[in-house]
């Protein structure tokens, strides 16, 4: 078993010119839209029907179910009116990180490509910084761990808020996307910390850029799908 | 190569390697993958046959007292989930696996050892769902698990749990296997195989990768919520909590439509292969064959809830329906018309590839013309849930779906196992098959119309259905009888069928240039394409003086019936091992022709082709999956903890087999 291995194949000419690995990423990314989109979308249906709550963006009385948009509810009995439980400026928060993992990853191809060229990315003690694949690579697995601390923290204060994945169609549909949004961040961190090892190992070359090209696309889509997911589900009421 | 064939010390060596059980667990090769999903499937076809005959024997007559109610649920239920998820979808995967490869001058799929994994998931995940017999609830929703029914509290046995995670287990495999073929048809076609040139059959199972890639990931999601609901409590189909039951439907038909073009298009592939070699004329219209293939897959998309009429969607919906799904009439059409005119005029040799062939162009008529009855929603609530609808969906998918795939074993055969199956059994099998499936699904119309329900496991006396039950019933003897002799004449025939040559039928596509059985690594020199039907260019010129022989002549789209392009034809396939194709003129008028007498095929080795190694680590990574997904059973029974510590077990070892796959090399270096 050796991990040289791994960026082995596609010795022979294809039709293309592009690596097999990189047709089926892309294929299975198109796969992918259609998982995220029948798990956003079911979000988006269930929206607002919730009967009992926390609610994501409400105001919510527990004992009359009553909500408003607005704030306090007339007749509310004192103590029973809670804030709505989405928490935008955290969110905020891990979606920066999970954006500047990507910036981190785009940098760990760019050392990746350009191994076999010292000092293209400047002199001093920048280009250096640049220069370095195991850095940008650890970076890029450290923000993605950043990001699922975040949602670790999200997801146990709304259940300590009462809200669980059994509480309302709001807490069902929420922690189902999230939490496959969050399983897919995990699968990039484990993949980039992989890449990480064999970079130790024996190091990345300009003919490894494919494993490191394919596993940035994979953690992009990731991404642009937290976008999604932060524009519809956080940010639009 | 000439020099290299003297060298019989490989020979015994490959051979000996060649044989035996280890050689079929590590197999990476497609052409053996493709014969363990054709033998898997068979196997599952006689299962789900099983089922069928005892639905049909509890209705051969009123008040039936064959089985219980329960138990005619569950048969039904796994009836149409095993013939769908395992015998239609896997045996189209045996022809992708046999066929995609050699079509487009392959020497395998682009990832082999994903491929192997393919195929023991789905062998582990068929096996898991029929161990639900064994353990005394087999799934008993419907093939189609509507919600609330599946829900737990309306069915709180295993049953539905044992559906739930035997499909997720097998979307895996056909997920893998979509974008492996989708990979190996982009990437690995021969030199000159434009994308206008794949033959018809790798051009639908190409469309049918792109529909198992975007429809699977829905009902995989409708599956994680109904899963989660009966697992963890969640509340997406709880109608008490304000979930939505059309959830699932529309979840589910938006995979189910597509799924329906899933099973239909290879099956419609190896028909367009078929015809016209036993017409001698190339297709008609072909690229227009390769646009209706593309327009039925996409309009698919847009036509699931005409599945659901009658849930009240109301008139809009409806009737946008209602019209998409009219609209699909029209490619199809396309499609049989173009069949019949590659005939018209031919020179027709009714094999029993070609009787199959023929039916599936007829009988599929009667499913499409009841299909469009259906699209018209007044229509649809009169007909909604008969057996009106039965007889439709078994018009398209036995006289449809299973008439292509049959016809296509016929034709194949020789090309699998390098000998040919017996014309006169074959014959027997099809007249049988053809009889019995008229006699069991052409009344069903009557039945339905008379108003008689899908899924009831009894009925009165008096209500005029008597006759039309009891001929279904007959007719299934018939089918069993066809299918009893067509299995016999697949098992004798592998051994002591003729020796079939390399081209048979006298067909135009590049897996007959090469010997059959095909070596391991399908081509010598991998061939250099001129034409759709380079093999007709070298040995009968005249057939294919009518199709384009450039990419600018394919580029245009007014290609003059009447045009001469003679002259252009290449001589370049070059695939010597197994006599020269062509080297005796014209093609070989049939299987009557003289069995050609077999030369021994040089092995890769010898030709220095270098081939992946075969691999345990498919087998292992598909076993923990399906082991980790079974494990989940364990909530169910109130022991989470069990479950837990099984899938942390079987994760562990899967991601342990998962590395080990993925940095091992697939070929030694060199």
């Amino acid at each position: 078993m050796s991990t040289s291995a791994i960026a082995h194949a596609g010795h022979t000419p294809t039709t293309t010119g592009l690596d097999h690995r990189k047709i089926a990423i892309w294929a299975f990314i198109g796969s992918e839209c259609m998982l995220f989109a029948s798990l956003i979308s079911t979000y988006l249906i269930y929206k607002g029907r919730s009967r009992v709550g926390p609610f994501p963006h409400e105001w919510w009385c527990q004992t009359t179910n009553a909500t408003s948009a607005t704030g306090p509810i007339a007749g509310c009995p004192a103590g029973a009116l809670f804030k709505p439980i989405l928490n935008i400026p955290v969110t905020s928060q891990s979606t920066f990180v999970l954006l500047m993992s990507s910036l981190a990853m785009v940098l760990a191809l760019a050392a990746v490509e350009n191994k076999d060229k010292p000092g293209w990315a400047g002199p001093g003690f920048g280009g250096r910084i640049l220069e370095s694949s195991k850095l940008w690579l650890l970076a890029t697995a450290l923000l993605g761990a950043g990001f699922l601390c975040y949602q670790a923290y999200e997801f146990t204060s709304f259940v300590h808020e009462g809200l669980t994945i059994r509480t309302n169609l709001f807490g069902s549909s929420f922690f189902t996307l999230t939490g496959f949004h969050g399983a897919h961040v995990t699968a990039g961190v484990l993949w980039l910390l992989t890449l990480l090892a064999i970079d130790v190992k024996r190091g990345l070359g300009p003919r490894d850029a494919l494993l490191v090209d394919i596993s940035a696309l994979y953690w992009h889509f990731v991404d642009v799908v937290w976008i999604a997911i932060f524009t519809l589900v956080y940010l639009i009421r | 190569m000439a020099t290299t064939a003297t060298a019989p010390a490989y020979a015994g060596a490959e051979s000996h390697a060649e044989s035996g059980l280890w050689s079929w667990l590590t197999t990476v090769d497609h052409k053996r993958i493709a014969a363990l999903y054709l033998g898997t499937a068979l196997f599952w076809f006689l299962v789900g046959g099983l089922e069928a005959t005892i639905i049909r024997l509890q209705l051969a007559l009123p008040n039936g007292n064959v089985v219980s109610a329960e138990k005619f649920n569950e048969l039904f239920t796994m009836h149409g989930t095993t013939m769908i998820f395992l015998v239609v979808m896997p045996l189209s995967a045996a022809f992708f696996n046999l066929l995609i490869p050699l079509q487009i001058g392959a020497r395998d799929v682009a990832f082999p050892r994903l491929n192997a994994f393919s195929y023991w998931v789905y062998l582990f995940g068929s096996i898991f769902l029929n161990v639900s017999w064994f353990v005394g609830s087999a799934p008993d929703g419907g093939w189609f698990g509507y919600t609330p029914l599946t829900t737990l509290a309306y069915s709180h046995n295993l049953n539905i749990d044992f559906w739930v995670l035997g499909l997720q287990i097998l979307g895996v495999s056909s997920l893998a296997a979509g974008f492996n073929f989708i990979t190996t048809i982009v990437n690995m076609r021969a030199p000159g195989m434009y994308f206008m040139r794949m033959p018809m059959f790798t051009w639908m199972s190409f469309i049918t990768q792109f529909l198992i890639v975007l429809a699977f990931p829905v009902i995989t999601i409708a599956l994680v919520f109904l899963q989660f609901d009966r697992f963890f409590g969640t509340n997406f189909y709880e109608i008490a909590q304000g979930g939505d039951p059309l959830l699932w439907q529309h979840l589910f038909w938006i995979f189910g439509h597509p799924e329906v073009y899933i099973l239909i298009l290879p099956a419609f592939g190896l028909v367009s292969e078929i015809l016209p070699t036993f017409s001698r004329k190339p297709l008609f219209g072909y690229p227009v064959m390769v646009y209706s293939g593309m327009l039925i897959a996409f309009l698919g998309f847009g036509v699931w809830a005409h599945h659901m009429f009658a849930v009240g969607m109301g008139p809009i919906a409806n009737t946008v329906f209602g019209v998409t799904t009219m609209l699909i009439a029209i490619p199809t059409g396309v499609k049989i018309f173009n069949w019949v005119f590659t005939m018209w005029g031919g020179v027709l040799r009714f094999t029993t590839a070609m009787k199959f062939a023929i039916t599936l162009v007829a009988l599929f008529v009667i499913g499409g013309i009841s299909g469009v009855m259906h699209a018209s929603p007044p229509a649809d609530l009169q007909q909604t849930d008969t057996y009106f609808v039965v007889a439709h969906f078994h018009y398209v998918l036995v006289a449809g779906s299973m008439m292509g795939l049959f016809g296509g074993v016929y034709y194949y055969y020789p090309k699998f196992t390098g000998r040919m199956l017996d014309e006169k059994l074959g014959s027997w099998h099809f007249w049988l098959f053809f009889i019995g499936v008229n006699l069991t699904f052409f009344p069903m119309h009557f039945a339905g119309l008379y108003g008689m329900p899908r899924r009831i496991y009894r009925y009165d006396v008096g209500q005029g259905w008597e006759t039309f039950n009891l001929m279904s019933t007959i007719g299934v003897g018939f089918q069993i009888l066809g299918v009893a002799i067509g299995f016999w004449n697949f098992w004798r025939s592998r051994t002591r069928g003729n020796i079939a040559g390399n081209d048979p039928w006298g067909a135009p596509t590049l897996e007959w240039s090469i010997p059959s059985p095909p070596p391991d690594y399908n081509f010598a020199k991998v061939p250099k394409v001129t034409s759709r039907y380079p093999l007709w260019d070298v040995k009968s010129p005249a057939l294919t003086s009518n199709i384009p022989h450039s990419p600018a002549e394919e580029a245009s789209l007014d290609i003059d019936v009447g045009g001469q392009h003679a002259g252009r034809v290449s001589r370049a396939i070059g695939n010597p091992p197994g006599g020269p194709v062509g080297a005796s003129g014209e093609a070989p008028a049939g299987p009557s022709g003289p069995p050609p007498t077999p030369r021994r095929v040089p092995t890769a080795k010898e030709l220095g082709i270098p081939m992946p190694n075969p691999s345990i680590k498919p087998l292992f990574v598909a076993l923990f999956m399906t082991l980790m997904f079974a494990s989940l059973i364990a909530i169910h029974k109130d022991k989470t903890q069990l479950a837990v510590a099984l899938v942390i077990v079987f994760g562990s070892a899967l991601t342990a087999s998962l590395y080990g796959w993925l940095l091992t090399p697939l070929e030694d270096e060199h």
